[in-house]
């Protein structure tokens, strides 16, 4: 049987990607290059690797207002992340997700930068009763 | 999220469509982040760029301003936060007219809804602080935690869809840091050593807020010897905001929420407490400098330059000659004053460029660089220095005199 996490919060639909796991944060103004669609801050985590259509599961929400403009910028254009998983969102996060229709999750009982591995195929779905991510 | 009898008319479409569109969504909004109903707000601030808004955005904005014609479509004044561009000096940075146009077409937009297009990020400097206890509607990070903290105002960060729904509404969902409970501490922090220039408020704030560590936590800090300027709050909390995602501190004896430590902290409160010294605030921006032995650029901004600040560079700049590109942000409402007082005069004749509107960050930062060979940039702004490595630069934070040094010996790191 394929492990469930839930979580306190969800908005958007149900999608299945591939996992981008770090214990870092996610700011689209300060940690992307929008154009090329790859985190571009060199000190992340993720530095260098192409977020488009992967599953985002990362630590905090960080940074500035952009993300709320930038989200629906980056989803008409079709550079975007599939989904983000988030251990703490920000209300920037919140507020650019419901504007874009984007699909977001957040708030564990668990890190869950740790309980999701690098690569695997997962599903999210904030749209169950209660808000999750399955490994599949 | 329970609504009284016009929020709901609101939702119903009975007040159009524009005012549809933004309480549907703040509902969305506050359900996520457990609002139980909403808080009238005097004011909003919304970020307006199109660094950020994009095509996408603009036309977006564009189809609101068209379903909204003929209507007074804001409730509540809502005023902007720094442009893309300062469009006298444009060209002069080498921004490309696409981009320019698109700044244009954003403006009437926002201007078409009602929007005061004031282009600041340091409005509680220049346009109208808030005062205690008001509840308001901010959408820039420095400016959420200023008035928040400084102020003692109640203010979420407000995003740009949200805080332009705040305008056109005149409320926001009541959550976070619009409840009292929210406001108390979660950290304390020692201060063991009072920063003197703007750049190590800056690190201070740097500092406390990898502590911090996400929007949730309220650093209460300890030790401050004297009560900061405005312009040193507004260099910590920016860069406070921009290192921890944090939107509300204390600093007990100080601040106004906090006359002693029994106001925001409650009594036998375990928060985890941490020290900060001299050395810390020291290495954080020897660190950044040890790669770098000269520089391309100098900017000061992030947040705009006070009108104090504009005299500060000026002085420094008198009798000097930059070598290598220096570019002073402030606001377009000290610009006039600066340009009366012969502040911007002295500036630019020692070779350097006042912009006026624009923040460097939100003005194309990546294309300017490509299309000026900038990458090695000095700044006193600790929060300019968190943002701008994801765009490519590689920047160093100094005090502003050290900047003015390197900038008038050919971008040389004064050792």
């Amino acid at each position: 049987m394929s492990a469930v996490f839930y979580a306190a919060a969800g908005m958007g639909r149900k999608v299945q990607g591939e996992a981008l796991v770090a214990k870092d944060g996610f700011s689209a103004r300060y940690d992307l290059d929008r154009v090329r669609g790859v985190f571009s801050r060199p000190q992340h985590k993720l530095a260098w690797q192409s977020y488009v259509g992967r599953v985002l599961v990362l630590d905090a929400a960080k940074g500035g207002v952009a993300t709320a403009w930038m989200l629906h910028e980056m989803k008409a254009r079709g550079v975007v992340p599939m989904a983000l998983v988030l251990n703490a969102v920000n209300p920037i996060m919140v507020q650019g997700a419901a504007h874009a229709d984007f699909t977001m999750i957040s708030g564990f009982d668990l890190d869950i930068t740790q309980a999701i591995p690098h690569g695997s195929l997962v599903e999210v779905d904030p749209t169950a009763r209660r808000p999750l991510i399955r490994l599949l | 999220m329970k609504l009284n009898d016009e929020e709901e008319a609101m939702r119903a479409g009975a007040f159009g469509a524009p005012a549809q569109w933004a309480i549907e969504h703040q509902i969305q909004v506050g359900e996520y982040l457990g609002a139980a109903d909403f808080v009238a707000v005097s004011s909003a601030h919304v970020m307006a760029d199109t660094e950020s808004l994009g095509l996408a955005g603009v036309e977006w904005v564009e189809r609101l301003a068209t379903q909204a014609a003929g209507q007074r479509c804001l409730r509540v004044p809502t005023i902007t936060d720094p442009r893309g561009t300062d469009f006298a000096a444009a060209h002069r940075l080498q921004q490309q007219d696409w981009m320019l146009d698109l700044e244009r077409r954003a403006i009437a937009a926002f201007e078409a809804l009602g929007v005061l297009m004031t282009n600041t990020c340091i409005n509680y400097q220049t346009i109208m602080a808030p005062v205690f206890g008001e509840h308001v509607a901010y959408g820039d990070t420095g400016v959420v935690i200023y008035c928040n903290s400084v102020c003692g105002a109640r203010s979420n960060f407000e995003g740009g869809p949200s805080a332009l729904s705040a305008g056109i509404t005149g409320r926001t969902p009541r959550y976070g840091y619009h409840l009292a409970e929210r406001r108390r501490a979660t950290l304390r922090v020692r201060v063991e050593h009072t920063p003197r220039d703007l750049n190590d408020w800056g690190a201070l704030g740097a500092l406390v807020g990898r502590l911090a560590g996400d929007y949730w936590q309220v650093p209460a800090l300890f030790g401050i010897e004297r009560v900061p300027t405005s312009d040193e709050m507004k260099h910590f909390g920016a860069a406070l905001a921009s290192y921890g995602s944090v939107a509300l501190f204390h600093m007990i004896g100080i601040t106004p929420e906090a006359r002693s430590e029994t106001d925001v902290i409650p009594a036998q409160a375990a928060l985890p407490t941490h020290s900060i010294d001299q050395g810390q605030i020291s290495r954080l921006q020897s660190s950044s400098a040890a790669a770098t032995d000269k520089f391309d650029l100098v900017v000061f901004s992030a947040p705009q330059l006070s009108l104090m600040e504009m005299q500060q560079l000026a002085g420094l700049l008198d009798g000097r000659r930059a070598s290598i590109p220096l570019l002073a942000v402030t606001s377009p409402q000290v610009k006039p004053d600066a340009d009366r007082l012969g502040l911007t005069q002295k500036i630019e004749a020692a070779g350097a460029m006042v912009l006026s509107g624009m923040c460097f960050y939100q003005s194309y930062a990546r294309e300017i660089a490509e299309a000026n060979g900038w990458k090695r940039l000095a700044t006193n702004s600790a929060k300019l220095v968190n943002i701008i490595a994801g765009y490519g630069y590689q920047p160093v934070l100094l005090s502003m005199r050290a900047c003015v040094d390197a900038a008038c010996e050919n971008g040389r790191i004064p050792r």
